[in-house]
């Protein structure tokens, strides 16, 4: 039986899709079956991302409508045999799809996966209500920016309210190198204090990321970019292990922080 | 009843007027009363300075009706004005309002951005309010965490006399009864001890929410009287 993961945020555009991509990517490369699921349905980019957008035939309301079996929808990736994306409709809108509808889906791809990255629309309408209902897990994504820690905020109030999914946990996205560099350490500890959630990582903001999306290739698969480090990192703190902050060089106290903030030495 | 008894007695004090109620007598009997005695009082129809009334009704209850046409009649005369009136007898219902609003509510948890968390009585919160988190009480609100969402007390009756304490002090708003205040403070300033564990209170002479150390409200000895009693 697998595990579900939600991935959300409340603003848009500060990485949910790019995170799912790549936790998506870092976990396969693990050698974990994963399936990647879409439920931005009207604004679908995770195909576009993993480079999948022209091997789509169904999608998740074609499922949920009963149109086609989930096997049929599921677009198997290029690159990973054990990696599967259930794409998102574009032609239809968020009420296409009942809340228990998208429960029954994710339940039956558990049993088949390991993972289950469930990409969250923005908002906290419909769309949210869907992408959480099947969901075991959460990762709250935010950027170090004070209208998306206050969405992350509100986000975090309503999923502590839904019984099945556990507490959630922090990505903060497009963290900039030169803020670091400049000692502007105070925002990672004033969004760990405000939000007070468990942090699983940070994501230094990467041209590499726009890039590689642009070319449907997640940034996790290119080692050499500190941004890939980070998803690898992501993923296997969400497989269990301990794994301490890589050491970017810029500022030792910031890391140490992040380390403590982390519960690591 | 005799005639020569009198049901209600005025007595001068320093500090105003009391008048003692018969508290056996039949209320309409008070009333004729009260309304003889002011008037035969020929002192009371000069100009004067605003004296004070205390009206003490002994074992008698008295329903808000009441209280108000007592008021009235002793309102008739301008320089009277009533500060109190006693009885040492209360309904259960009133009762239950005093002991609901006299309760601690203690709750743990963080209020977050679009929640709202309200209670009748005293709130207790162990945890944070954050941006966009709101709380309100009919009595005080204690937080020990940081307070950086709205937090209103003494709501429902404009209570004035209701404090707002917290460990971090940081709210965008605060609210004392129906008196409102903004935090024209910077959110980074806040954090340094010097703003640990500070009081709200509303300042009745300028008509404005205070922010003090709690050690400074406390030295100034014009605490409220609600928080006095703890
Ligand atoms: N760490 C990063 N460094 C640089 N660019 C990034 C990073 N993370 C995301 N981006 C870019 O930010 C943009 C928005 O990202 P993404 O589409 O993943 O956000 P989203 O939360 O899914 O948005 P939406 O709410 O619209 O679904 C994209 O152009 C993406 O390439
Ligand atoms: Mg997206």
């Amino acid at each position: 039986m697998g595990e579900a993961i939600v991935v959300t945020s409340g603003k848009g555009g500060v990485g949910k899709t790019t995170t799912s991509a790549n936790v998506g990517t870092v976990l396969a490369l693990q050698g974990k079956k994963v399936c990647l699921v879409d439920t931005d349905i009207g604004l679908r980019n995770l195909d576009v991302v993993m480079g999948l957008e022209n091997r789509i035939i169904y999608d998740l309301v074609d499922v949920a409508q009963g149109r086609c079996k989930l096997n049929q929808a599921l677009v198997k990736d290029k690159r990973f045999e054990c990696l599967s994306l259930l794409p998102a409709a574009q032609t239809t809108d968020k009420d296409s799809i009942q809340p228990d509808q998208m429960k029954k889906i994710i339940d039956t791809l558990k049993a088949d996966f390991d993972y289950i990255i469930i990409d969250c629309p923005a908002g906290i309408e419909r769309g949210f209500k869907n992408a959480v209902a099947g969901a075991d897990h959460a990762i709250v994504v935010t950027t170090p920016e004070i209208s998306s820690v206050r969405d992350a905020d509100r986000i975090i109030g309503l999923l502590e309210q839904e019984k099945q999914v556990s507490p959630p946990r922090l990505i903060i996205n497009r963290i900039r190198q030169h803020l670091l560099k400049s000692g502007e350490m105070l925002e990672i500890d004033e969004i760990m204090n405000i939000l007070a959630i468990d942090l699983i990582g940070i994501v230094i903001d990467d041209d590499g990321v726009i890039s590689s999306s642009n070319k449907g290739e997640p940034i996790a698969l290119n080692p050499s970019s500190k941004a890939a480090m980070a998803y690898r990192n992501i993923g296997r703190r969400i497989l269990g292990e301990t794994v301490p902050l890589m050491d970017l060089d810029e500022k030792q106290g910031f890391f140490h922080r992040v380390k403590a903030l982390l519960g690591m030495r | 009843m005799p005639a020569t008894q009198s049901l209600v007695t005025i007595k001068g004090r320093k500090d105003g007027l009391v008048l003692v109620m018969n508290e056996a007598c039949a209320y309409r009997d008070l009333l004729i009363e009260l309304k003889e005695k002011l008037a035969a009082s020929t002192n009371l129809n000069k100009n004067g300075p605003v004296i004070s009334v205390k009206i003490e009704m002994g074992n008698r209850y008295i329903d808000a009706d009441q209280r108000d046409q007592l008021k009235q009649i002793i309102h008739s005369y301008d320089h009277l004005k009533v500060e109190e009136i006693h009885s040492n007898v209360l309904t259960y219902a009133e009762l239950d309002k005093i002991k609901e609003q006299e309760k601690m509510v203690t709750m743990v948890r963080i209020v977050r951005s679009g929640q709202v968390l309200s209670v009748q009585g005293n709130l207790l919160l162990i945890g944070d309010v954050n941006p966009g988190g709101v709380i309100s009480a009919s009595g005080n609100i204690y937080v020990l965490g940081s307070l950086r969402g709205v937090a209103s007390a003494g709501q429902g009756e404009d209570r004035k006399d209701a404090v707002i304490v917290a460990s971090i002090m940081a709210p965008t708003q605060l609210k004392i009864g129906v008196t409102m205040s903004r935090n024209e403070r910077n959110t980074a300033e806040v954090l340094t001890e010097r703003h640990m564990f500070e009081c709200a209170y509303l300042d009745e002479h300028i008509g404005k929410i205070v922010i003090d150390r709690i050690q400074t409200t406390m030295k100034k000895g014009n605490l409220p009287f609600t928080l006095n009693k703890m």
